[in-house]
């Protein structure tokens, strides 16, 4: 029975060795969600905070775990073969850290706005990275994950001038790294709804709400296209793609829309998370670690079928 | 409050940028401005509605950039000081240099007043600078008056030299205001300003400005003519006149500001400024001011009334810069109108 090229569908396969590097809310519901992967072995939590729940979750998982940040993981890469890392700490650390871990031929899978490599967003560009072989690609950001797919909806209809983004998060939802990074954030998902959305100019809002009960993520996207907007194709287009989306987060809606007004097309979606270690309104949450775990799969399955062999790197 | 001293500081260029959807001419900034600092205004605000950076599908694609309203007016006044808004998440650093480099002299950085911590960056950036910073806290009514001073003494220490209770849905009555400035005044360092910015939705402003300053704000926000979003903010010729009267130093000649209001300010509006049915509401309901003339445009493209509108958007307790939320409730408001309309 050949598997060759196929999916992990037997267990021969071993899953890659992982490294998670971030124990706040991101870092644990990756933690979780990677637990249950079939290509992803996380093997190790990397904190800075000895009391933070996560590292203590992570443990209780029976994955190794440090308090002491990157430096206290760097012995350990080639004894426990880790070969990939999830990192979803802030922009500033993980530009600190990415090239020693780069330098060790870890590949990264970045969750922080830095964006040092590639903008990855599954349902748009996941393709295009396999086969590459990139040391390092950026998730964008939550709100990107949710909005660029729509963007990237309307794009591939017809051309569009200007896209915006508007997302709105629970502040429960918005931890430290989140606050520090408000202006990275907005910059971060501006490029990408440029590069991987394909709009010629693009921005992004965030808003905190502090509501109780939290609020569940809202993403509205606007769109002014260059050309009278060809609605059925857009609608169409646009629910595709809310299809594909689902398939890794159930909980992502469109709400209300598209909305045609003159050259303006607008979308208004709800993302509703899987609850693995935040509850559901944390929808922000669930679709970057969703789309992480994707995109780290995608790079364990070519490690794996040996088209990609990550090498030390200077950087 | 005989002998008290306060800076008057004008919004009616940039919370007026609400009331005229960010379409205020340049020749019409310029007369205002140099006519406020004619009367001796001291510090006047200029940038989009949603401060810099908020040119957008979301709030409205202003006449002029903030970079040319800037230029055009900073270099007509000869005593007066401008000052410019940022909303994080909207603005950004960059957006600060900006105005920086067009000669701004006070930075405004708001945001809703639970979320402080994310204004850590701007508030450092904006005091290294070496300008006056000011942090922002909006929908003021919406915490605890000491849950109001500590999101205050966090601003305090990223670096800002003033900190103001907003009350951005013109929600709040006087002993609101007395409760936070006061909080505020007993968490604050002594040299650490206090600020109040009123809308007029509940026709509060002058009320609340004033027990403002007596609990010890020495800033006080208003708008010629009140030109402002929602019903407006606290009108500024009628405060100037009322302090005047009650021995508050203003340092702002009452009739020439009122001509400021009366003349300039007045014939630009595109609507009366006053607390209409949507505006009354809004204020009732504890609803962003700016969100006012958006629930009237939506109504009119949905057919459903801007009231129900209005009290949705407060029930579901929406913030400030949530003006996507308003298409949404309207959408959700029509379908809901028509399935109950559909026939068994």
């Amino acid at each position: 029975m050949a598997i060759g090229r196929q999916e992990n569908l037997m267990s021969d396969t071993p899953r890659i060795n992982c490294a998670i590097i971030g124990s706040g809310n991101i870092g644990t519901d990756l933690m979780y969600k990677a637990l249950r992967s079939r290509w992803l072995h996380p093997v190790w939590v990397v904190g800075i905070d000895p009391t933070s729940e996560g590292l203590a979750l992570a443990r209780h998982q029976g994955l190794q775990t440090t308090a002491e940040g990157i430096d206290a993981l760097l012995p350990h890469i080639a004894r426990d073969r880790i070969q990939i890392a999830f990192e979803a700490t802030s922009a500033h650390i993980h530009t600190a850290n990415a090239s020693k871990l780069k330098a060790r031929g870890v590949v990264m899978v970045d969750l922080t706005p830095a964006a040092i490599g590639p903008y990855c967003v599954p349902p748009v560009n996941l393709a295009e990275h396999a086969g590459r072989g990139e040391m390092n690609i950026n998730m964008v950001s939550c709100g990107g994950q949710a909005t660029i797919p729509i963007v990237a909806a309307v794009t591939r209809v017809q051309a569009v001038a200007y896209a915006e983004i508007v997302a709105t998060v629970s502040s429960r939802s918005a931890g430290p790294g989140t606050r520090k990074n408000i202006d990275e954030f907005t910059r971060t998902t501006a490029n990408g709804i440029e590069k991987v959305g394909k709009a010629r100019h693009g921005k992004a809002i965030i808003i905190l709400n502090p509501a109780e009960p939290p609020l569940i993520m809202r993403d509205s996207v606007h769109c002014l296209t260059d050309a009278e907007p060809d609605q059925k194709a857009i609608e169409r287009s646009i629910r595709e793609m809310v299809a594909e989306v689902q398939q890794y987060v159930p909980g992502f809606t469109l709400k209300n829309g598209p909305v045609f007004d003159g050259k303006r097309v607008s979308v208004y979606l709800e993302v509703a998370g899987l609850g693995d270690y935040l509850p559901k309104y944390a929808g922000n949450l669930d679709i970057m670690t969703a789309a992480a775990i994707r995109a780290g799969e995608m790079i364990a399955k070519e490690i794996s079928s040996g088209r990609f062999v990550p090498a030390p790197t200077a950087a | 409050m005989t002998g008290k001293k306060i800076i008057l500081h004008d919004m009616c260029l940039r919370d007026g940028m609400h009331a005229k959807r960010h379409q205020i001419s340049l020749a019409q900034m310029i007369a205002v401005a140099t006519g406020l600092d004619e009367a001796g205004v001291p510090l006047i605000e200029v940038t989009h509605g949603d401060g810099l950076g908020g040119a957008s599908v979301n709030y409205g694609f202003p006449a002029h950039s903030d970079a040319e309203y800037l230029k055009a007016v900073i270099p007509s006044l000869k005593r007066a000081r401008v000052s410019a808004l940022l909303l994080p998440g909207i603005g950004t650093v960059e957006d600060l240099k900006v105005a920086h480099d067009c000669g701004v002299a006070s930075l405004h950085i708001a945001t809703h007043c639970t979320e402080a911590d994310i204004s850590e960056q701007h508030i450092s950036f904006s005091q290294k600078l070496g300008l006056d910073t000011v942090g922002f806290l909006m929908m003021a009514h919406m915490i605890e008056p000491e849950a109001l001073a500590k999101q205050g003494k966090l601003m305090e220490s990223y670096g800002a030299n003033c900190v103001y209770c907003t009350d951005s849905a013109g929600y709040m009555l006087p002993d609101d205001v007395t409760a936070r400035i006061a909080a505020l005044r007993r968490e604050l360092r002594p040299e650490t300003e206090i600020g109040f910015h009123g809308h007029h939705n509940l026709a509060m402003g002058i009320a609340n400005s004033l027990a403002a300053v007596e609990a010890g704000a020495t800033r006080i926000d208003g708008s010629a003519a009140g030109l402002g979003a929602g019903a407006g903010n606290t009108p500024l010729e009628v405060f100037n006149a009322v302090c005047h009267r009650m021995g508050i130093e203003t340092g702002v000649d009452v009739l020439k500001l009122a001509n400021v209001a009366e003349d300039l300010v007045v014939p630009m509006m595109d609507r009366p400024i006053r607390v209409d049915r949507d505006a009354l509401i809004l204020g009732y309901a504890g609803v962003y001011s700016s969100f006012l003339l958006f629930a009237k445009r939506a109504s009119a493209r949905y057919g459903v009334p801007s009231s129900e509108i209005l009290l949705e958007l407060g029930r579901i307790k929406t913030v400030g810069g949530q003006e996507d939320m308003i298409e949404d409730v309207a959408l959700n408001l029509a379908r809901a109108r028509k399935d109950t309309q559909a026939p068994a």
